[in-house]
């Protein structure tokens, strides 16, 4: 074994759109208690990349707390949604308006089918990635676990593949694993599951398969000790990855000992 | 002058600019988005950006979200 490996060095990182860190692990900023519990569970869960939604400020109270007041875009990479938007148009918009109150062009597309799933929309997905990335924005894309329509994201010029692995919010994991991996092996840029993970484990199978990054909001925030579940998802997606860097051992029909049969008495 | 911000309407005096109704409102200019009539107004020009009767305003931020 050489000291070169990821166990010695510790150095596995992950680079999108040009930008490197070292945590695969992207959280979401929504439904937790208050913008403390928020800040606290993001410190703890290691991420470097947040995602923030784009909506109208209260004009009645422009008192009220901000995120930004929170969770500073100076230490963490804000990467805006167009969580809500069910059309490319309002997705565009959207990120249009991010992207002029933040300054960064790194954003997370996603444009849903119907509120009942918030299934993606793939035609419309597929019309506002063209019309971003016509415009200069950094895409990843949150898209179906479609092989076939993940590369035509990632030959229009997606930055990032984001495949649900359920339904958003769910937590039933990945129901899928085959066409994940199938997208893993076919694709160029990073590849993470995005939606549906609902505990470690969950985002260790991700990164077993080979997955660059999971990105998780609920099954943080709504644990039962969101802080712990933060800790617990950091502890995974290293663990997952360490694993699949490691090559796990074959799988096999019948036992086989692990102490030797030599010398038996 | 008559304006609808965030879709409610707004009564605010004539030639008042982007920063200044974010001021009036009490809003730091640095951390909002704004568009005028779906026109991104960039954030360089809300000091020169003055509104005009019947403009219809979106002022938006970073929130919480996954």
């Amino acid at each position: 074994m050489t000291e070169t490996t990821v166990a010695a060095t510790g150095a596995d990182t992950f680079t999108v759109a040009g930008q490197t860190f070292s945590s695969r692990l992207l959280v979401g900023t929504g439904k937790y208690k208050d913008f403390e519990e928020t800040a606290r569970a993001i410190e703890i869960s290691g991420a470097e990349i947040v995602t923030v939604a784009v909506r109208r400020v209260n004009v009645s109270d422009p008192s009220q707390p901000m995120l930004v007041d929170y969770v500073s875009p100076k230490k963490y990479t804000y990467l805006p949604n167009t969580a809500g938007c069910y059309t490319a148009d309002d997705a565009v918009r959207t990120l249009r308006l991010a992207r002029e109150a933040g300054g960064w062009d790194l954003v997370k597309l996603e444009v849903l089918g119907d509120q009942k799933t918030l299934y993606p929309n793939m035609p419309e997905t597929l019309k506002a990635a063209e019309a971003l990335i016509r415009d200069g924005f950094k895409v990843m894309v949150y898209c179906s676990d479609d092989p076939i329509q993940a590369k035509m994201l990632e030959d229009m010029g997606c930055v990032a593949i984001m495949p649900l692995g359920s339904l958003i919010g769910s937590g039933h994991g990945i129901l899928n694993p085959v066409t994940i991996r199938l997208i893993k092996e076919q694709s160029s840029v990073p590849v993470l599951v995005d939606a549906g993970l609902g505990t470690a484990s969950d985002a260790a199978a991700a990164m077993e398969l080979g997955c660059d990054g999971v990105l998780m909001n609920t099954a943080i925030a709504g644990a039962k000790d969101p802080l712990a579940m933060a800790l617990a998802m950091k502890l995974a997606v290293e663990a997952g990855r360490l694993a699949y860097l490691a090559g796990r051992m074959p799988k096999k029909m019948y036992a086989d000992p692990s102490s030797p049969l030599a010398g038996l008495i | 002058m008559q304006l609808t911000v965030n879709g409610e309407p707004r009564t605010c005096e004539t030639g008042m600019t982007v920063e200044g109704l974010l001021t009036s409102i009490g809003l730091d200019p640095r951390k909002v988005a704004v568009e005028r009539n779906r026109e991104i107004v960039p954030k360089s020009t809300f000091v020169t950006t003055a509104l005009a009767d019947g403009d219809v305003i979106e002022i938006v931020h970073f929130i919480g979200g996954g």
